[in-house]
């Protein structure tokens, strides 16, 4: 049973999603990786102005490949989340409410989930083929120079995916 | 020497192989999958709805099915199926009836991993300095080649696509020589524990055991390079293989790492002399992406 899920989260949505949960996403989402998030990162730090105001939004870790001639985007399914755990308490603190990636999360990840009534979704690893069909549009938003690792803007229908940290802090690793 | 002739058929031959395996799993690879796929529906059905598995199970199971679903993709759009489209690692043998020079070959690979880059829409992920440019080559390469000369036959290479996110899970240990088996088994099942989730399971694990730091990595990437399910000749090596396999399903980190009953497709264990005052173990995850070519010219394989 997959429940639909329409982006951006409300907070009714996401304190009513378990851990477990399968759920499809349609919606928008922000796309950014490691080079992304030191980025923003730094931005914070100097109390300087993101590109995008992360209030309300939802960060999918993902680098696609090329895109063919015939399609939106390339392969583009997700890339391991525990490389941005670092980055994550200071996003959240900023307004970003959920995290799609896949594999585990830093206990200091699941603390900024629970404080800030968040969320963590696992996207399926290794499926960049699948995922490409589940993607209406994208738009650079900023860093294009680092190519597959810009800041992007996603429309997404039907991504499906697994609750892995709830907003209570329930783990599918605990 | 290699006349333009040549060389455009060994390029085009590096970019077909590239291509096949961006989109394709080895067969043998694919029956592994589907016998993972069987084995964990057949343990999920036998739960109770109250079974605190349950979850883990069905999620592990998904994780499999969108995997088939994926693949499915992959072969009717030409998608890759991931779009971490790796590093090509490649093992060249160079036999002596080829008489090729190093260069020769090396031009015509890194021109038939361009055309592959481009033709397949891998993703450039290769930057040209680790620490300081990071600058993204936009070719994907350099390529990480391994040069075996080889006393008779003809040219082989053998290449892999290797994503990154199970790379970073490779690990090595160097153990006492008198370490003997269990302490080579638990070591390799701690680093395998310790990847958990992260390298995108099922795995498929290579490792080398012997030689010297560098070398046992090096072994356990040709252990990555063997046909998946092949076992190594010599039988207790072949028995640890199977203890290995065994005791990895045994973590119950599970596809996905959402903790399923299975979680290894396979593994291959490379051998080689040491000095005798240590036991280096090296090991390479792959995810079950595990993507790979081969390339044969002249001679027998």
């Amino acid at each position: 049973m997959k429940r639909e899920i329409l982006l951006p989260f409300d907070a009714e949505t996401i304190s009513s999603l378990k851990a477990f949960d399968r759920v499809l996403l349609s919606g928008t989402v922000l796309v950014g990786r490691d080079q992304v998030h030191q980025r923003l990162s730094l931005l914070l730090q100097n109390g300087e102005d993101l590109p995008v105001p992360l209030q309300g939004e939802t960060m999918y870790y993902m680098g696609p490949s090329a895109t063919p001639d015939s399609m939106v985007i390339g392969s583009c399914g997700p890339t391991t989340s525990a490389r941005m755990d670092p980055f994550v308490p200071a996003l959240m603190e900023a307004g970003l409410v959920a995290t799609i990636g896949k594999g585990p999360r830093s206990p200091q990840v699941t603390e900024a989930i629970k404080r800030h009534g968040g969320l963590y979704l696992i996207a399926f690893g290794g499926c960049g083929a699948l995922y490409a069909t589940k993607v209406v549009s994208q738009q650079i938003l900023a860093f294009g120079e680092l190519g597959p690792e810009a800041l992007v803007r996603l429309e997404i229908r039907e991504f499906p995916a697994i609750v892995g940290i709830d907003s209570r802090g329930n783990s599918v690793f605990s | 020497m290699m006349n333009h002739q040549q060389k455009d058929e060994l390029t085009g031959a590096v970019r077909d192989a590239l291509l096949h395996a961006v989109t394709h799993l080895e067969p043998s690879l694919m029956t592994r999958l589907d016998w993972m796929h069987r084995e964990t529906m057949s343990a999920t059905k036998v739960l109770g709805a109250d079974d605190a598995k349950k979850a883990r199970y069905e999620a592990s199971l998904e994780v499999l099915e969108m995997i088939q679903e994926n693949l499915a993709i992959a072969d009717a759009t030409g998608l890759p199926m991931c779009q971490d489209t790796g590093m090509v690692v490649a093992f060249v043998e160079m036999g002596s009836d080829v008489h090729f020079s190093m260069q020769e070959v090396g031009e015509a690979l890194d021109n038939g991993i361009a055309l592959a880059v481009r033709d397949g829409f891998f993703r450039n992920s290769v930057v040209s300095d680790p620490v300081f440019d990071r600058e993204n080559t936009r070719t994907n390469l350099p390529a990480v080649v391994h040069w075996f000369p080889k006393e008779s036959g003809g040219l082989t290479i053998r290449m892999m696509l290797k994503g990154f996110g199970s790379e970073n899970c490779s690990a090595l240990a160097m153990l006492n020589p008198t370490a003997g088996v269990e302490t080579v088994l638990s070591t390799i099942l701690d680093m395998v524990r310790k990847a958990g989730g992260k390298p995108c399971p099922p795995i498929v694990l290579g490792v080398g055991l012997g030689g010297t730091a560098e070398r046992a990595l090096l072994l356990s990437k040709k252990a990555l390079l063997r046909e998946v399910g092949s076992t190594n000749p010599d039988p207790r090596y072949a028995r640890l293989e199977q203890q290995l396999f065994d005791s990895i399903q045994d973590l119950h980190i599970g596809p996905g790492g959402f903790g399923g009953p299975l979680t290894a497709l396979a593994v291959a264990v490379e051998h080689e002399p040491t000095h005798i005052a240590g036991l280096p173990v090296g090991v390479s995850i792959s995810c079950w992406a595990d993507r790979k070519a081969v390339v044969q010219w002249g001679g027998a394989q």
